[in-house]
């Protein structure tokens, strides 16, 4: 009885505005694009899941079966001291995984403020970041993290943070363009005559608008940030020996030497396989992006004669 | 009338420097856009504003709706200056609620990721202290009146068509209560038949509130219908201005003769 008709309305929009965001997803995405977000969720899942899943303490080491064959209780075998690989390989993700996520992260946080505040002012600050932004991204991320863990201390947390800085103009380039773009739209000064703040306008309504741009980017940004982590791992200059890393793990010369090469296979392709999603992820989504905006160019507007 | 003017210009002007690279090294072209307009606005008034394309409407308009600073000259709307930027959030609130803009492409003058609701609500949080289910009610209402259906204003802006677009960014400007909204060419990207529905709206609304338009456009079929006075612009300058009837069929300015013979008849493209 008290149903009326705009509460009607909201609960059917609710589900179908979910179906709408799976449909558009899945179309963004194509089938190789759905292959690749299904490995990307099964990593995640391992990451966040290794205490649950993982068969063996990654750490144990059983010297009584030191290079085990495939099968029985190992899965995969046993490495030199005698640790369970499939374990370390699940245990793996969780630090080849969060090491990335928080450069991306980071250079977010740190990036899509800065590109916002660029488009909004314009000027000599836009002039600044932006030549900022091309100096940073000329550099190698992987030379910019060496010079940081030879001037600070060997580990993840100074890699981190030098890509982090390193990897700032992937997101902010791309989203201090798209904010240029949405910036002189006619939304943005009617906004402006309405009397809302800078702040709120970018906030509210730029920042919103860009997401689909500088998300297409986040994925790409992601696997170099991983590769590049996987390096240094390798190198010895982020993560170190002991912990389980995916860059960690494919450096067993001793291994190999011996002729035990399975695990620095499984982490290589492990690391391969997630960084070519990762990178078609990307690249769907901006070809996506790439492809509406020259379908929606030609558009007629009657304007003025 | 005797009352105040709620839109006071006087010598306004715009000059843009555009700086181009010339064989000599950088050059400064100076563009005057508006050169030394001075006018006014009525309460309830609607003035229409007529000329080429680049005579200095849309300059005009920018300048009023502080989105462009005025070379020289002063601009007042209800008594308070807004020749220079607004300095503080509460200069710019008051700005806001005395004068609303309303644009000529509805494909860009809507945020497409907003319904048209959510569009007005924002207007009300900005411009209004009314509690979350008193600004619901009066989003419905607002939309009632700009003529949207239950449907359209839970749309997003790709779900409507021009006209119901345009509906929803006069019904964002009705909603800061404004005392003059400045149409820039607002129905010219609009068919004819929809905008002779936007016009009978705006006509409608001027009725009902009392505000005033600065109606800018370049058809005078329609400022004929729409507006009490009329401005005509030429590079600039403006060359005539006096009640619509007298502009349009006794000009005195061969200007305005010769816009008037250029304009096709009211439907044909
Ligand atoms: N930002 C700008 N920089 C330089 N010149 C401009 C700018 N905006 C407008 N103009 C010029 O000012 C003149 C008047 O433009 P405008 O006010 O848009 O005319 P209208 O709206 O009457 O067509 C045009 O010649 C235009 O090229
Ligand atoms: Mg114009």
């Amino acid at each position: 009885m008290t149903l009326t008709q705009p509460s009607l309305t909201a609960v059917e929009s609710a589900p179908s505005r979910a179906n709408a965001a799976g449909r558009r997803l899945r179309n963004r995405l194509g089938a190789t694009g759905l292959v690749a977000l299904c490995w990307i969720a099964l990593m995640i899942g391992c990451a966040a899941l290794a205490p649950v899943i993982a068969p063996h303490d990654p750490n144990a080491q059983d010297l009584l079966h030191v290079y085990a064959a495939p099968g029985g209780d190992h899965l995969l075998g046993t490495d030199g001291t005698g640790r369970d690989i499939l374990s370390r390989l699940i245990w793996g993700a969780r630090t080849s995984l969060v090491g990335p996520a928080l450069v991306v992260l980071l250079s977010l946080v740190v990036g899509l403020p800065l590109a916002l505040a660029a488009a909004w002012r314009g000027g000599w600050l836009d002039a600044v970041v932006g030549r900022f932004l091309d100096i940073v991204f000329s550099l190698p991320a992987i030379l910019v993290a060496v010079l940081a863990v030879a001037v600070f201390r060997p580990g993840p947390a100074p890699a981190i943070l030098a890509l982090a800085v390193a990897y700032l103009p992937y997101v902010a380039r791309v989203a201090r363009s798209a904010a240029l773009r949405q910036r002189a739209m006619p939304y943005v000064a009617a906004l402006t005559v309405q009397g809302h703040g800078g702040v709120a306008i970018c906030a509210r309504h730029l920042l919103p608008n860009i997401t689909p741009v500088v998300g297409a980017q986040i994925p790409i940004a992601f696997a170099n940030a991983l590769m590049d982590l996987a390096a240094l791992s390798f190198l010895g200059l982020a993560v170190q020996s002991p912990q389980a890393d995916w860059g960690v793990l494919v450096n067993d010369a001793q291994a190999v030497l011996q002729g035990h090469s399975s695990q620095v296979v499984y982490a290589g392709v492990l690391i391969i396989a997630t960084v070519v999603a990762l990178m078609l992820i990307g690249d769907r989504l901006g070809g996506d992006i790439r492809r509406r905006r020259v379908r929606r160019a030609p558009q007629p507007t009657g304007r003025t004669p | 009338m005797t009352a105040a003017p709620v839109v006071d210009v006087h010598e306004l002007r715009k000059v843009y420097r555009t700086g181009t690279s010339g064989p000599l090294g950088p050059r400064r072209n100076e563009f005057v856009a508006v050169a030394g307009a001075t006018f006014q606005v009525a309460a309830g008034e609607c003035l229409g504003i007529v000329g080429e394309s680049g005579s200095g409407k849309s300059t005009t308009a920018r300048m009023l709706a502080g989105l462009e600073r005025p070379t020289a000259g002063t601009i007042s709307v209800l008594g308070t200056d807004r020749s220079r930027p607004a300095r503080r959030a509460a200069e710019r609130h008051l700005r806001g609620g005395q004068l609303q803009m309303v644009f000529q492409d509805p494909y860009t003058s809507l945020d497409p990721r907003q319904t048209a609701r959510d569009t007005i609500d924002e207007t009300l949080r900005l411009h209004t202290r009314l509690s979350r289910a008193e600004r619901a009610d009066r989003v419905s209402e607002i939309a009632a009146s700009v003529g949207l259906d239950q449907r359209q204003a839970h749309a997003l802006p790709a779900g409507l068509s021009g006209g119901q677009r345009q509906r929803v960014a006069i019904a964002r400007a009705l909603a800061a209560d404004p005392r003059v909204i400045v149409l820039d060419e607002a129905v010219s990207a609009l068919d004819v038949s929809i905008q002779a529905q936007i016009l009978n709206l705006l006509a409608d609304i001027r009725d009902a509130t009392g505000v005033a338009y600065l109606f800018i456009t370049h058809d005078l079929a329609v400022v004929r219908h729409m507006a009490d006075r009329v401005l005509v612009l030429k590079e600039g300058h403006i060359v005539e201005q006096g009640p619509t009837a007298k502009v349009l069929d006794h000009p005195e300015h061969p200007y305005t003769q010769r816009l008037r013979e250029s304009v096709p008849a009211r439907g044909t493209p």
